[in-house]
């Protein structure tokens, strides 16, 4: 399986992250090798194995849904990086 | 009298009780070594008030005759990847700039309720991302061991400021966490004991996650007696952690016996590999000799799918973390680079945030999870870990426990294996297959290289039979008698 820029680049906006452009052919170099190494698994044959989705045999407990937590506004906010009459604050998003 | 710094928790233990010294003055003594120690690297964030703090109150406790818990008066290194607070918290990572925790993780607090005094936040590859401790933001860490090769050697990873700090003498012992390999790994370069608990034994809730589905915390010590000692303080059933078992947790230390006899080691073939390296082959004949000494059974065994296991841990572990790491946008914590839309403000944020090799593996992850590619890469890696998991089932039903070498080298020059990420990946080789099935797995020191380095094997048990690979881990520690200091002639 080999990649190329453009597709690292789409990679990169699905994760929203910002590659700067000199780093692509090099990553899409790295990425490739990874994925034509994992290519191997292809040999298996898993027809009929069930996908693991939890090592552990326990199944997820449950508990009422009640309100266990909370009023604790300042200290959800203490770590914020800019935040302003007890919201967060991001970049306008609606015109 | 003994220096201080020689002790470990169990001499420590006997010690403090003896009253031949105070937690203050074991914590005093600790903070110095830490300061000394900085040419290592080994933490991130020294925290001597807090350490001073916890000591003089386990003092009063035992001057007052309260219950005193198993690591009363203990000093130990946490690893930055879990949330302390009042501490800084930055998992190795430039995203989590200035992030002081509101709340303790349940980890660290069942240590700080047993009485551990924690030293600082030790170093580690970003957000447990690495082999070598060479990612992290705050710089590599350096192995203690290095002294000895007159080069620096990178001390293994994630969890390579504990193992350095252990094995340099900067705490008695500390917390790491295992992925794929990041507790034991570490603990052979450094030559020291790390354990990895089954999955679902320490509660994961308030460390920062990086694969849910295989991340587990556990301790790194001096002696496999500590292991035990600490780990019983570590672990337990965490409503907070719907993952975490809810089951009761064993008296662990009372569980290394000293007999072994009458049980079954397994021998994996396919563990041996095509051009390995004959020291570490004949280190691991030396094990089946010695536990054969101790009275046990040795048994050859087949774990098929061994092979396939680094190429499905990653696709599964980048998958996860892609997944996890998805928080970090700038919004609620850690850095913010502004941009002028808020896809913008993600962007330079996740752009200058994270490293190269944090950014490698999210790339890969959010590929595999991508439209068109999940069942080709994530469903397939999800059936080959069930085989995988069933190659290990299958094999407990003949023997007790399995002994393989911890890693397929001893430490390497920092520099070295560097510029391919798949050789890089190849560190864990033996000690992915266990987190992939969520077994327990040890390494104990058991040697030196013919550089002098050290050299860990592996015992990986039944899941929840921490006990009983404790038990056989003692045996193999006994029989080793591994008494090398880093820097020093044994």
């Amino acid at each position: 399986m080999s990649l190329d820029k453009d597709t690292v680049k789409q990679i990169a906006y699905l994760a929203r992250m910002r590659v700067a452009d000199e780093k692509l052919e090099p990553l899409a170099g790295e990425l490739s090798s990874i994925l034509d190494w994992i290519e191997q698994l292809q040999e298996l044959d898993t027809d009929g194995v069930e996908p693991m989705a939890s090592v552990s045999d326990v199944t997820l407990p449950q508990r009422k849904d009640a309100v266990t937590d909370g009023n604790c506004q300042s200290a959800v906010l203490q770590n914020a990086p800019d935040p302003e009459d007890g919201f967060y604050t991001v970049p306008k998003v609606v015109e | 009298m003994t220096k201080l710094t020689d002790l470990n928790i169990a001499s420590a233990r006997d010690g403090l009780n003896a009253g031949d010294f105070s937690a203050a003055e074991l914590a005093e003594a600790y903070i110095q070594a830490m300061e000394a120690g900085r040419d290592l690297n080994a933490y991130i964030t020294e925290s001597p008030e807090v350490a001073l703090e916890r000591a003089r109150q386990s003092d009063d406790r035992r001057a007052k005759g309260d219950n005193l818990g198993a690591m009363e008066g203990i000093p130990i290194a946490m690893k930055d990847l879990f949330c302390t607070e009042g501490v800084l918290t930055t998992a190795g990572s430039h995203i989590l700039d200035g992030f002081v925790p509101p709340y303790e993780s349940t980890v660290s607090a069942n240590l700080r309720s047993a009485g551990a005094v924690m030293l600082g936040k030790a170093n580690l590859d970003e957000f447990a991302m690495g082999s070598a401790n060479i990612t992290s933001y705050y710089g590599n860490v350096k192995n203690p061991w290095s002294v000895n090769a007159g080069k620096d050697l990178v001390p293994g990873g994630s969890s390579g400021g504990s193992a350095a700090a252990v094995s340099g003498g900067l705490a008695m012992a500390a917390t790491g966490t295992d992925t794929g390999g990041s507790i034991r790994q570490p603990a052979s370069f450094c030559g020291i004991v790390g354990l990895k608990p089954t999955y679902g034994r320490c509660s994961r809730w308030g460390v920062v996650a990086f694969a849910s589905s295989l991340d587990q915390a556990g301790p790194m010590t001096q002696t496999v007696q500590d292991a035990a000692i600490m780990l019983g303080a570590m672990a337990g059933h965490d409503p907070k952690d719907s993952t975490s078992a809810p089951i009761d947790l064993p008296d662990f230390e009372a569980a290394i016996t000293g007999d072994v006899s009458g049980l079954t080691i397994g021998i994996p073939k396919e563990y041996k590999m095509d051009g390995m390296d004959a020291e570490i082959v004949a280190l691991w004949d030396k094990g089946v000799e010695w536990l054969k000494s101790k009275g046990c059974t040795i048994k050859d065994i087949s774990l098929p799918h061994t092979k396939y296991a680094l190429a499905t841990y990653y696709i599964v572990a980048p998958a996860e973390a892609s997944a996890n790491l998805a928080r970090y946008d700038g919004v609620r914590y850690g850095l913010r680079v502004p941009g002028e839309s808020l896809d913008d403000m993600y962007m330079n944020t996740r752009g200058e945030g994270f490293g190269d090799e944090v950014q490698r593996r999210i790339l890969i992850g959010t590929y595999a999870l991508s439209s068109g590619y999940y069942d080709a890469y994530y469903i397939k890696a999800q059936k080959v870990r069930t085989l995988i998991s069933n190659d290990f089932k299958a094999a407990f039903a003949d023997v007790d426990a399995i002994l393989t070498p911890t890693a397929p080298s001893a430490a390497f020059g920092i520099g070295e294996n560097q510029d391919d990420p798949v050789a890089m990946y190849l560190n864990d080789v033996f000690t992915v297959p266990t987190s992939l099935a969520g077994l327990p797995g040890i390494s104990v020191p058991a040697g030196l290289s013919s550089a002098g380095l050290p050299l860990g094997l592996q015992l990986i048990g039944k899941a929840f039979d921490e006990g009983t690979l404790l038990n056989v881990a003692s045996a193999l520690e006994d029989a080793a008698a591994f008494n090398f200091k880093p820097g020093k002639e044994g």
